[in-house]
């Protein structure tokens, strides 16, 4: 089997169209990059091009080195865990290990295909990936670097890809834009917006509803504008999120280790309208009613009402255990729904699809553990992928909208552990071009350094995903009554009272049945006096 | 015969009134956010109650005051004699056409089972509510304290209860004079008829 796969395909182009896009207005800069004679060409490589860049910009890969976007390695200091793509494990494409040639395209540098890649290399790191203006994709299975000739893709489909400009990109460099990030943060987890929920391929473009912030007509804000990156060190992240910040917006020049990402940041723990007279009389107003919301609720809770909302789906669930189904001809194939949103591949099995996704809420405080692959598991429950740590009584946590994504996904029967399976390169081992779980699983768990004792099963999982972007215009924040009621969005949150969703019901009966009877009770009374009425009179 | 007696002066109708017209308000709004049903939408229900709360309260204010300043305290000051004729007369002369075991003057314009409820109201289901529907609005500064939210609520959804109830009681029993309306009357007008 030589043919690429259709997923590979899609999210080539569609990587392509992101990069193509013209997003964002260019940043007004003091150098033209068309003048410089070193940008000229040619290029063999895009390490050439990064070899150029450093004769000016001599800190940059040394900076970029240091950041997660390179290592792939992250060690959480709350919980010692040893996290980053590297080392983790999903409920999507599971990871990375044997087929980084694949997967490692979003990675921040050129050549990552094996244990064997440099990360000390300077010339390794790849500028154009976050700064280039368009025109440039790195192409899944060239292990991070873009197509440098034409090349057909997949093989004998007949679709080709062009040969990248490289003198033309690297004259063309800008800041980062909605564009450059998304091609890989829109299409985590093998498509677009299949992982996040929150981020797709919508926002490269977005209207005012569909991010106030991003909104070409709104704010047309880029990533960096509130993911503020000082020597390439971005800040924001879901794997060490703040999930309170409480306290004012951030002065200009104010010294603080504050994350400059959250909604806080800017707006203050105080956003809404204050009353007229402050804390006293304030309470009258519904301004100062919500900002002592904000001591219970993240600001995300009420400002995204849904996610995935900009028309291209997120993946809700993601079955592997019917991934290697063949049709009656021992081919495979694929199932769509009445959208053409493929619903079943044999490489990858089913899908369930949502749009317009109501979030589920938790209560969460930043802290996150992850089941990683060295980590027992209990096939019998479902297994968390990450928890999300959190209770009422911490200051710290919040009640925070996430998506809830499940699926069924390959382990150990004896070792008890989640598998890494080998899925992505075109080999005789690889899931996608044999449709072979076990030959697919022993070369993962090698590369993956996983004992496997060669027997597997499939255990149900599920991986929450905090959901902070898509944030509406505020005529379509949450009204009172999505909580406030008996069915509401939190019903299932636990550890509040929260009014028009809790009651005693005993009080209720006896409170409304002692006053049902006070009422027949004066019926019964006056309807006796008018009876008697002549009575009376006589 | 019968003669006119000013009981009700032009403040205390006033008080009167514009407390029905914020308790109904409040039991109707109150309960809707307890979540018992929808009718104006929970956000304005809160915003209709929370004013209404305050307009109590400063109607209260003045309410005290006057009481106060007019000595009108002491139609409040119980007395358990001739409970039993009241509440014989409810129970058997209304319907027997018996004479009503009080006669209302100026000193003393509530009978004794009125003094015993308004009492009970004023010193009991009033505190109760306004108390616990002030921890209610100032939730955000105690919240920190220990204290449980759920037991406020509890306490403040009892005594809106025990108000309705009042309510239901105290609307009927405006219809028990000579004439149906004749109470209801003497509350608008101030004017009494009192038969001789």
């Amino acid at each position: 089997m030589n043919r690429m796969l259709i997923s590979s395909i899609l999210l080539v182009f569609a990587m392509q169209a992101v990069a193509a896009g013209t997003g964002n207005t260019p940043a007004v800069s003091t150098a033209d990059h068309t003048k410089f004679k070193a940008l000229q060409g040619p290029f063999k490589s895009g390490e050439e091009v990064t070899q150029v860049c450093l004769k000016c910009h001599t800190e940059a890969s040394k900076q970029v080195m240091a950041t997660r976007h390179w290592t792939w390695d992250y060690v959480n200091p709350g919980t010692g865990q040893r996290l980053g793509k590297k080392t983790m494990l999903n409920s999507f494409c599971i990871a990375d290990r044997s087929n980084e040639a694949f997967c490692n395209a979003c990675h921040v540098g050129y050549g990552w295909k094996d244990e064997k890649f440099d990360f000390s290399s300077e010339k390794n790191v790849d500028c154009l990936a976050c700064h280039n203006t368009g025109q440039y994709a790195k192409i899944p299975g060239l292990a991070g670097h873009p197509a440098y000739q034409r090349m057909e893709l997949p093989p004998h489909s007949g679709k080709f890809v062009e040969a990248v400009n490289l003198p033309q990109v690297a004259q063309h460099i800008g800041k980062t834009s909605r564009a450059t990030c998304g091609a890989c943060h829109f299409y985590g987890g093998g498509g677009d917006g299949v992982k996040h929920g929150d981020l797709d391929s919508s926002l490269k473009n977005p209207t005012r509803a569909l991010d106030v912030h991003m909104g070409a007509d709104g704010g047309n804000f880029t990533c960096a504008t509130c993911h503020k990156t000082e020597g390439h060190k971005v800040a924001g992240s879901r794997v060490a999120p703040t999930a309170s910040d409480p306290h004012g917006a951030i002065l200009r020049g104010e010294k603080t280790t504050r994350n400059p990402a959250t909604c806080q940041a800017c707006h203050g723990d105080k956003p809404h309208k204050p009353g007229v007279a402050g804390n006293l009389l304030g309470r009258l107003t519904l301004g100062d009613r919500l900002n002592s919301h904000t001591r219970t609720l993240a600001c995300q809770t009420c400002h995204i009402p849904a996610f995935a909302r900009g028309g291209v789906p997120t993946k809700m669930r993601w079955d592997w255990s019917s991934a290697g189904t063949l049709d009656a001809d021992g081919k495979p194939f694929q199932k769509k729904d009445e959208h053409g949103h493929v619903i079943f591949d044999s490489k990858k099995g089913d899908f369930r699809l949502g749009e317009n996704v109501t979030p589920d809420y938790v209560w969460f405080d930043g802290r996150v553990d992850y089941t990683l692959k060295s980590d027992r598991i209990d096939p019998s429950q479902t297994v968390k992928i990450n928890r999300f740590h959190g209770s009422p009584d911490e200051p710290d946590a919040r009640i925070w909208p996430v998506k809830r994504f499940t699926g069924k996904q390959p382990y150990d029967l004896e070792y008890l552990t989640l598998l890494v399976p080998h899925t992505a390169t075109p080999d005789d081992t690889a899931l996608w071009f044999n449709y072979d779980w076990p030959k697919a699983l022993a070369a993962g768990t090698a590369a993956a350094g996983q004992p496997f004792s060669g027997k597997f099963g499939f255990a149900n999982t599920e991986m929450l995903w905090p959901i902070t972007h898509m944030v509406a215009p505020k005529d379509q924040a949450l009204g009172c009554v999505e909580c406030h009621s008996r069915d509401g969005r939190l019903k299932e949150v636990a550890g509040v009272y929260l009014p028009g969703r809790d009651h005693y019901p005993l009080l209720d009966r006896v409170g409304f049945g002692l006053a049902f009877l006070a009422l027949l009770g004066v019926l019964g009374h006056g309807t006796l006096r008018i009876l008697t009425r002549n009575r009376r009179k006589e | 015969m019968s003669e006119r007696l000013y009981i009700f002066k032009r403040f205390e109708r006033f008080w009167h009134w514009s407390q029905a017209l914020l308790i109904i308000t409040m039991l109707a709004t109150g309960f809707e956010i307890h979540g018992s049903y929808h009718l104006a939408g929970f956000q304005r229900a809160v915003g209709i109650h929370t004013f209404s709360a305050w307009a109590l309260i400063t109607l209260w204010v003045f309410a005290i005051f006057w009481h106060f300043t007019t000595g009108e305290w002491r139609q409040y000051i119980p007395t358990l004699k001739n409970v039993d004729s009241m509440f014989r007369y409810y129970v058997m002369g209304i319907f027997t056409g018996g004479p009503h075991p009080y006669r209302v003057t100026q000193l003393k314009k509530h009978n004794p089972l009125q003094r015993l409820s308004y009492l009970i109201l004023l010193v009991g289901i009033n505190p109760l509510i306004w108390l616990t529907g002030l921890g209610l609005l100032y939730y955000p500064v105690w919240r920190d304290t220990g204290m449980d939210l759920a037991t406020v609520v509890l306490l403040h959804t009892l005594g809106a209860f025990m108000m309705l109830i009042f309510l239901i009681a105290h609307v009927y029993l405006a219809t028990t004079g000579h004439t149906p309306l004749a109470h209801i009357r003497a509350m608008i007008s101030g004017y009494e008829e009192v038969e001789d």
